[in-house]
C-alpha cells in the first residue's frame, strides 16, 4: 500500500468545470470517502485516480510515483465498480485470475492468491459460477476479491453498495471496513450516501459542484461544518439569520437573542442540530425561545417535532422516545419552549 | 450450495411479472391462431418439399406416384453443383471479410461517438433500403467505370462478385454487433484495464468474447444472405461462374419439373442445419 497525494486536480468538459482545485493528501492505510450529491465531481476525480480520464492540470501521485499522465493499467489501482463489472463470460475464479495473469504473476502463486482472495471474501465455494449464477452481494464480493488479489498501491471503490438492497449493504460495508483495517488499505470510496461515509470513513472529502468543500474527520465535519452547504448536506439543521450584536449574542432578523459562544464579527448565520434541541414547557438555560408545536412525527426511535416560534421562524426539534411521560405531551398545539445551549450552536459568515 | 443457486433462480423466475390467466375460450383461439400464423410461414417449405418428391415431369395434383430421381438429377446437373460451389465460396469470403469490416465499423461508431458516426451508421445499413436489382445494376455500372480506370476486367469476376457481396453482409453486421455493443457495461472494460491490461489485451480478451453471440448470428445471416442472392448477382456473375440461385432462374426458363423444388428442398436443409448447429453455441433467439 502507499500514500496518494493529489495537488490542484482540475478537469473541464468543454467550459463545464467538472472538479477544480482538488488538493488531498491520503496517508498509507488510510480510508477516505469522497462524499457529495450526484454531479460534485465526486466519480471524476477518482476516475482521474484509476486513469480513465485525463486530468486538465494538477498531479496525482501514488507513493513517491508520479502518475498523472500513466496508463490505466500500469498504474496498479484495484477499482470497485457500482455494477460489479465482472466478465461475464469467465468464471469466478478466472475473473480473479485474469488481473494475476495480467500482472505476470507465476501459475503456482497465481492460484494460491486467487484462493486466498475468494477465502477472504468467502466465496471460494462459488469459484466455478459464471457471474450471472450469483446474487448481487456475491458478486461485488467476487469483484473485491478480484481487485484485491492483485495487491494494488490504491483500492478505489466507485459506490460499491448503491446497487445493493438495505441489509446486504451494510453486510457488505462491514466486510470492506474489516478488510480495509487488516490488510491497511489505502482506500477512497466514492458515495452519495452520508451515513455510509460517516460508518467507514477515517476523513471523509464534502465535495460540491466540483470543489471540495471541507475535509475531515466525521465527527469534525457533523460537530463543525464550516459553510452552510456542509452543515445542511450532513445531517439536519436549524437555522437563524441575523448578526452580532456583542460578544456571546447574537440577534435574529425577527430580533431574536440568541445566546452564542464566540464573537466572529462576521456572522450571519446561527445554526443548531435538531437532537440538541430539547423541549420543555417552562424555559430553562440561556436560549428558550417559546413557540407552538406545529407536528409532531412519531417515528419510533424519535419524535420528529416542528415548532412555530413567536417571533414566527420555524425550528425543528428531535427528541429521542423515551416512552412514557416524557413524550405524551407532544401534541399538536402545545406550548412549548424550545431549549439549546449556546455552545451547540455553529456560526457561520454566509 | 446448488440448493441456494435454485433458491436464486425460483426468487428471479417468481419476480418476473406473470402471465395473466385468460378464459379458456381465448386461449384456445390464441392456439389456433398461432397454429395458423405457422402454417401460413410455413406452407412454401412444405408445399416445395412435398413438390420435390412428385413422380410427373409437369407438375400434377394430385400426383401420380413418388420418386428421389429429382435429387438424383439435381445433385448430377453440372449447373447446379457449380452453381451451389460457386455460391458457397462467395457466400463464406463474403461474410468472413463482412464479418471483419462490419464489426470494426461498429466498434468506431459506438466507442469513438465521432462526429458524423450516426451518418455513417446510416449508410452502412442503407444497402437493406435499396431494392437489390437497383443495386444491382448500380454496382454494374460502377465496375463498368473501374473497369475503364484500371482498364481490367471487374464485372463478371470472382473479385467483383464476392466485393458485392461484401456490401451485402455489412448492415447485418452492424446492426447485429452494435446493437450488443450498446447493451455492455462500459465498466466491465474498464475493470480489465484496472486489472493491467492494455488495450489491446482487453480488447481480445473481454470485448470481443463479449460479443461472441452477436459476431456468430452476424456470420450465420450474412452467409444466409449472400448464399441466396439473387438481384444483386444477376448483373454481375460471368460466363461459367453462376450462383446457385442463377442456375435455378436460368432452369425455371425452360423447364417446369420437380428437379427445383428438389435443389431448394437440399438448401433448405443445409441452411437449417447450419441454423440449427449456430444455435446450439450461440442462443440466436437472445441477439435477434
Amino acid at each position: 500500500m502507499a500514500k496518494v497525494s493529489i495537488e490542484r486536480l482540475k478537469k473541464t468538459f468543454g467550459s463545464a468545470v467538472a472538479v477544480s482545485d482538488f488538493s488531498l493528501d491520503i496517508a498509507d492505510g488510510e480510508l477516505v470517502a469522497f462524499l457529495g450529491p450526484s454531479g460534485c465531481g465526486k466519480t471524476t476525480t477518482l476516475r482521474m485516480i484509476a486513469g480513465f480520464i485525463e486530468p486538465t492540470a494538477g498531479t496525482i501521485r501514488i507513493g513517491d510515483d508520479d502518475v498523472t499522465h500513466m496508463p490505466v493499467h500500469k498504474r496498479n489501482t484495484g477499482m470497485v465498480f457500482q455494477r460489479y463489472a465482472l466478465f461475464p463470460h469467465m468464471t469466478v475464479s478466472q475473473n480473479v485470475m485474469f488481473g494475476l495473469e495480467m500482472h505476470k504473476v507465476e501459475a503456482a502463486e497465481r492460484d494460491k492468491r486467487m484462493r486466498a482472495a475468494l477465502d477472504m471474501v468467502r466465496m471460494s465455494q462459488f469459484h466455478d459460477r459464471y457471474p450471472r449464477q450469483l446474487s448481487g452481494g456475491q458478486q461485488q464480493r467476487v469483484a473485491i476479491a478480484r481487485a484485491l488479489a492483485i495487491q494494488p498501491r490504491v483500492f478505489l471503490l466507485d459506490e460499491p453498495l448503491s446497487n445493493l438492497d438495505a441489509k446486504l449493504r451494510l453486510e457488505v460495508r462491514e466486510e470492506i471496513r474489516d478488510l480495509q483495517r487488516n490488510l491497511g488499505l489505502t482506500t477512497i470510496f466514492v458515495t452519495h450516501d452520508q451515513e455510509e461515509a460517516l460508518a467507514i470513513a477515517d476523513r471523509m472529502a464534502i465535495m460540491y459542484d466540483g470543489k471540495v468543500q471541507q475535509i475531515g474527520s466525521p465527527e469534525a465535519l457533523y460537530e463543525r461544518p464550516t459553510n452552510l452547504f456542509v452543515a445542511d448536506f450532513l445531517g439536519k439543521m436549524n437555522f437563524f439569520e441575523g448578526s452580532i450584536m456583542e460578544a456571546g449574542k447574537f440577534r435574529t432578523k425577527n430580533q431574536r437573542d440568541i445566546a452564542i459562544v464566540g464573537a466572529d464579527r462576521d456572522t450571519k448565520k446561527v445554526g443548531v442540530r435538531p437532537e440538541r434541541v430539547t423541549l420543555s414547557a417552562e424555559p430553562q438555560g440561556p436560549n428558550a425561545l417559546a413557540g407552538v408545536i406545529d407536528t409532531a412525527i412519531y417515528l419510533g426511535s424519535i419524535i420528529d417535532v416542528r415548532i412555530r416560534l413567536d417571533s414566527g421562524e420555524s425550528v425543528s426539534a428531535q427528541i429521542s422516545n423515551r416512552g412514557g411521560e416524557h413524550i405524551q405531551h407532544l401534541s399538536d398545539g402545545a406550548r412549548m419552549h424550545a431549549c439549546f445551549d449556546p455552545a451547540d450552536c455553529v456560526l457561520f459568515s454566509e | 450450495m446448488q440448493t441456494t443457486a435454485r433458491a436464486d433462480a425460483r426468487i428471479a423466475s417468481s419476480a418476473a411479472p406473470r402471465r395473466k390467466s385468460r378464459a379458456p375460450w381465448a386461449t384456445w383461439l390464441h392456439r389456433i391462431f398461432v397454429v395458423l400464423m405457422y402454417l401460413f410461414m410455413l406452407s412454401p417449405l412444405i408445399f416445395v418439399v412435398w413438390l420435390s418428391f412428385f413422380k410427373d415431369a409437369i407438375l400434377y395434383f394430385p400426383p401420380s406416384g413418388y420418386t428421389l430421381s429429382w435429387y438424383h438429377k439435381a445433385v448430377t446437373d453440372s449447373a447446379f453443383v457449380n452453381g451451389f460451389i460457386t455460391s458457397l465460396q462467395v457466400a463464406i469470403i463474403a461474410s468472413l471479410c463482412g464479418v471483419t469490416l462490419g464489426v470494426a465499423a461498429s466498434l468506431g461508431i459506438i466507442r469513438y461517438a465521432f462526429k458524423g458516426s450516426n451518418v455513417i451508421n446510416t449508410l452502412l445499413l442503407s444497402p437493406l433500403l435499396v431494392p437489390g436489382i437497383v443495386a444491382g445494376v448500380a454496382i454494374y455500372l460502377a465496375y463498368l467505370q473501374l473497369e475503364n480506370i484500371l482498364d481490367m476486367d471487374v464485372v463478371g469476376t470472382y473479385g467483383g462478385l464476392v466485393l458485392a457481396h461484401i456490401c451485402l453482409t455489412i448492415p447485418w453486421t452492424v446492426r447485429l454487433v452494435s446493437a450488443s455493443m450498446h447493451g455492455l457495461d462500459p465498466s466491465i472494460v474498464e475493470a480489465a484495464r484496472n486489472l493491467g491490461a492494455s488495450p489491446r489485451t482487453a480488447f481480445w480478451r473481454i470485448t470481443l468474447p463479449m460479443l461472441r453471440p452477436a459476431i456468430v448470428a452476424a456470420s450465420l445471416f450474412s452467409f444466409v444472405v449472400s448464399f441466396e442472392n439473387l438481384e444483386l448477382s444477376l448483373s454481375l456473375v460471368g460466363p461459367g461462374r453462376t450462383t446457385l440461385p442463377i442456375a435455378i432462374m436460368q432452369y425455371l426458363e425452360f423447364n417446369l419439373d420437380p428437379t427445383i423444388a428438389a435443389v431448394s428442398a437440399i438448401q433448405i436443409l443445409l441452411l437449417g442445419i447450419v441454423m440449427l448447429v449456430t444455435d446450439r453455441f450461440v442462443k440466436l433467439s437472445q441477439v435477434v
